[in-house]
């Protein structure tokens, strides 16, 4: 495909697909955009290339952020602790990177990336290690092809750096997360080092111009006063698994994560109906009248009935008149391995995981 | 001797005024156009009221008005105080520097000048790094040299710990004198982007708000009423001095919506409703909670920026008693277009050729209007019936939609109608336990404004493992209290009507955000 150099068009529209993709979790991709349109004023290039134009011999680093997006949002990142953690990595291990990769398609990880890559001057992939929004540092297809998270770097505002070497991804995870509660709440990371052989086996591939199709969808059919909702489902090959409006919304907060259950009446075509989703940061199952409609790691995206603006989990309320869209993940998640890492069992459902298109074939829905 | 209270709120349409007694009882209420400029509506319809009541000058204590002046700036970009902007918070937050989200001409209508420097705190008040007053020095001094006009500062996590802001606003003192200086602290809570936003608005309308207070002191003086104290309505349904407002203007760019709420209130004793103000041009639909407006959770856009300061939560719709009617494809809707307070020329039941929601509501006799050149006879001829039944359906159908998004749970709850133009509506309505039309309700929000009580909110965020809660709630009620006195409340009356405080996930620490409303009685 050549060289995709970023407008500023391009990075508002990705903010928006990428909240779709965020399904309800993952972090405002507010903040990334505003980082990625400031760079672009100051002159620099964004620049994507096709994960098939990567060479097996490429060294490749993801940069993200980490950490509670209040603290985030509150004492916003300096710009230099993302550079920094890129020239660590490189330093540790004698190489230039060739490509950065995003490791989240969904939510703010998938927008501060596109920062990165333009002020550390290197390329991005069009690609990430989810297709989607996960909470934990080893929920990544990378893990599945066996790349650690480590050795990795993490730097906060003020120039503190570590490298970290672990044993697996999951001591990768926790003492990381410590660190960035240590250094004020959040901490820029550079994870995942890998060769570009392995990288685009495992990656989950075209999903930042996946993310940019979305939300050029939604963009252009208000333009021309189409539905925006049947554009997302156009463009990502989504079922419309349910419309109503949210009824009641219950929260409770444990192990860290902001749980919670939303019951949805059906409106329309879906009166009498009822769908009751079930969350933990992100939209992880949905169901209907009882039945599971599909569930975790495939996506279901909460959109906004009229705008097709898609509703995190927190702003969830009841009145809120919604369509409920769920979107096949990518097959890599689909293998016993994989859905032993973010199938609906590890996030605590009794329930097995059957792929959506199987679920809304045989209830006849979509 | 009668205490008697003027209260003035602009609407879209028209701008009230009413004159009530101690007891909130309603004396006497005028309407007047809504001038573009605003300031001639509100001073025309003060002296309507005076005027035409003929009530004692002397008895009348005090004039509190609520006015869209400040919205309309920040809106229109008109009247803005050129603004020097700074933060305080490297070498974190450069990666998105202020104003960066804003459009432009509003950027360049605030002077666009902003400067970084070193410092702010942590989540847990641990120093980024220390200020540097030398850079905020060098700040001033610019800001000098360029004719800035009023100073914005915010730095990182002032709502944990505000010193370096409390020392920035020292030094710039020194060097520009008696300057207006908004501080982060004081408008918004945690959010960098957000309370920064509200603070720069704040710092660029105070000029408005300022001409706007002088010209009313002006007219006053003129009907003799200078000894009168002057107080200006709040986004969140209570007032504050005009000292206060010249300080903190941006409390009081939605105000009109909460005055009605509080009429409302005021109106029925009802502590708990839904609250439908149909005016000329929109529909406001709030909830009272406790005797007051509740206010929203999420960050609100003000003129194209997304700011977060205390807004009442309130659903808006353009379907009122001006709203045009109009078939499209054989489909029945009305508005958003109105024809606002031309009502009474372009109106069927006026001898005029538009079809608005009163004209539809006349026909179908559902409201009656006491107006000699009023004739509903013509709208019942002119209007065909089905047109009639249809538009009608339409106009009560978005208001109950109205009704059920600003509910927070599906019980049915009492609605108050207020405004001119509720009186159209049924008095059943889907998801109301009752619907009251209470009388007064045509300018409750006028009523809202003139019995208000002086308001004051303090939000701040403690870790409660380095200050004891107690000590910490103790300490947050008693700076609200005082600030409730400095916005001219009577000591003895002030009291705490809110306290709320919510966790910070993920933080160890027990971070906890506070906020502590109090309010009072005006001391007059």
């Amino acid at each position: 495909m050549g060289e995709w150099v970023l407008s500023k068009q391009d990075i508002e529209d990705i903010a928006v697909g990428a909240a779709v993709l965020g399904t309800g979790g993952g972090g405002d991709p507010y903040l990334g955009k505003l980082m990625s349109l400031q760079v672009l004023e100051k002159g620099k290039k964004i620049v994507l290339v096709d994960p098939r134009d990567v060479d097996n011999e490429s060294f490749i680093i993801a940069p993200a952020f980490m950490g509670t997006p209040v603290t985030m949002f509150e004492k916003l990142p300096s710009g230099l602790e993302s550079v920094k953690v890129v020239h660590m990595l490189e330093e540790y291990f004698g190489r230039k990177a060739d490509f950065l990769t995003p490791i989240e398609a969904g939510g703010l990880n998938s927008t501060i990336p596109l920062y990165v890559g333009a002020i550390s001057e290197r390329t991005l992939i069009d690609g990430d290690g989810m297709g989607r929004a996960f909470p934990e540092l080893q929920m990544v297809t990378f893990h599945l092809y066996g790349v650690k998270a480590t050795p990795m770097a993490l730097a906060d505002e003020k120039g503190n750096g570590v490298i970290l070497d672990t044993v697996d991804n999951f001591w990768a995870e926790k003492i990381a997360r410590v660190i960035t509660i240590r250094v004020g709440g959040w901490a820029s990371i550079a994870i995942y080092p890998m060769n570009g052989e392995v990288y685009k086996k495992a990656v989950v591939a075209n999903t930042i111009s996946k993310a940019a199709e979305i939300g050029r969808a939604i963009r252009e059919s208000k333009k021309h006063g189409k539905n925006p909702v049947d554009a997302v489902l156009d463009v990502t090959h989504g079922y419309r698994l349910f419309e109503g409006k949210i009824i009641d919304v219950s929260r409770w907060i444990r192990a860290g994560f902001a749980k919670g259950e939303v019951l949805i009446e059906g409106l329309n075509e879906y009166k009498g109906k009822k769908m009751k989703i079930q969350f933990q940061n992100e939209n992880l199952v949905a169901i209907l009248d009882g039945e599971v409609v599909a569930s975790v790691p495939d996506l279901i995206s909460i959109l906004d009935m009229e705008t097709a603006e898609p509703i995190t989990t927190e702003r969830l309320r009841y009145g809120y008149r919604v369509v409920v869209v769920g979107i096949p993940c990518d097959p890599k998640w689909r293998t016993p391995k994989a859905l032993e890492v973010v199938g609906p069992r590890y996030f605590g459902y009794n329930i097995d995981y059957i792929p959506i298109e199987e679920r809304v074939k045989k209830l006849g829905l979509g | 001797m009668p205490r008697l209270r003027v209260g003035i709120d602009v609407g879209s349409t028209n701008t009230d005024a009413v004159i009530v007694d101690e007891k909130g009882r309603l004396v006497y209420a005028v309407k007047h156009p809504t001038t573009p400029d605003v300031t001639t509506g509100i001073l025309n319809s003060l002296k309507m009221v005076v005027e035409e009541s003929k009530v004692a000058k002397d008895d009348i204590v005090a004039v509190m008005f609520g006015t869209t002046h400040g919205l309309n700036a920040i809106v229109q970009r008109k009247g803005l105080l050129k603004v020097g902007v700074i933060r305080i918070g490297l070498p974190a937050t450069a990666s998105i520097e202020p104003m960066t989200d804003w459009p432009s001409d509003l950027r360049r209508a605030v002077g666009d000048l902003k400067v970084l420097v070193r410092g702010g705190f942590e989540y847990n008040g641990e120093e980024i790094a220390p200020l540097d007053e030398e850079a905020v020095r060098r700040a001033a001094k610019r800001f000098k040299e360029l004719g800035v006009e009023a100073v914005a500062i915010t730095s990182v996590f002032s709502p944990v710990k505000p010193d370096h802001e409390l020392r920035a606003s020292e030094i710039v003192r020194e060097v520009l004198g008696d300057i207006p200086i908004s501080l982060s602290h004081t408008i918004g809570s945690i959010g960098l982007l957000e309370r920064e936003n509200a603070t720069i608005l704040n710092a660029s309308i105070i000029g408005v708000m300022r001409r706007a207070i002088t010209a009313v002191r002006k007219t006053m003086k003129e009907l003799g009423l200078e000894h009168a104290k002057l107080f200006i309505a709040q986004n969140d349904g209570t007032i504050m001095s005009a000292e206060q407002a010249e300080k903190y203007p941006i409390f009081t760019v939605v105000a009109a919506v909460s005055n009605s709420v509080r009429g409302a209130y005021v109106l029925t004793g009802l502590e708990n409703a839904i609250v439908v103000d149909m005016g000329g041009t929109t529909t406001n639909v709030g909830v009272l909670e406790h005797g007051f407006p509740r206010e929203s959770s999420i960050a609100v856009n003000i003129g194209g920026v997304r700011t977060s300061f205390m807004m009442p939560d309130f659903v808006s719709i353009g379907v009122a008693g001006g709203s045009i009617v109009k078939v499209k494809n054989g489909e029945v809707t009305v508005g958003p277009e109105s024809v606002g307070y031309e009502l009474v020329t372009k109106g069927i039941a006026w001898g005029g050729d538009t079809i608005t929601a009163t004209d539809v509501a006349l026909a179908l006799g559902k409201m009656t209007i006491e107006d000699p050149k009023c004739n509903p006879e013509r709208a019942r001829k002119l209007i065909p019936q089905n047109l009639a039944v249809k538009a009608y359906e339409y106009i009560v159908r978005r208001v109950e939609e109205a009704i059920d998004k600003v509910k927070t749970k599906p019980e049915p709850m009492p609605v108050i109608l207020v405004g001119g133009g509720s009186a159209m509506l049924p008095r059943k309505l889907e998801g109301a336990s009752e619907v009251i039309r209470p009388e007064g309700a045509q300018s409750a929000n006028a009523i809202g404004a003139a019995t208000a009580l002086i308001g004051a909110t303090i939000e701040k965020t403690y870790s409660y493992e380095q200050v004891p809660r107690e000590k910490a709630l103790d300490e947050a009620k008693k700076e609200a209290i005082a600030k409730a006195i400095e916005s001219g409340a009577d000591p003895a009356t002030v009291n705490i009507v809110m306290v709320e405080e919510i966790s910070m996930p993920y933080l160890p620490g027990n971070i906890v955000k506070v906020k502590v409303k109090a309010v009072g009685r005006a001391k007059l």
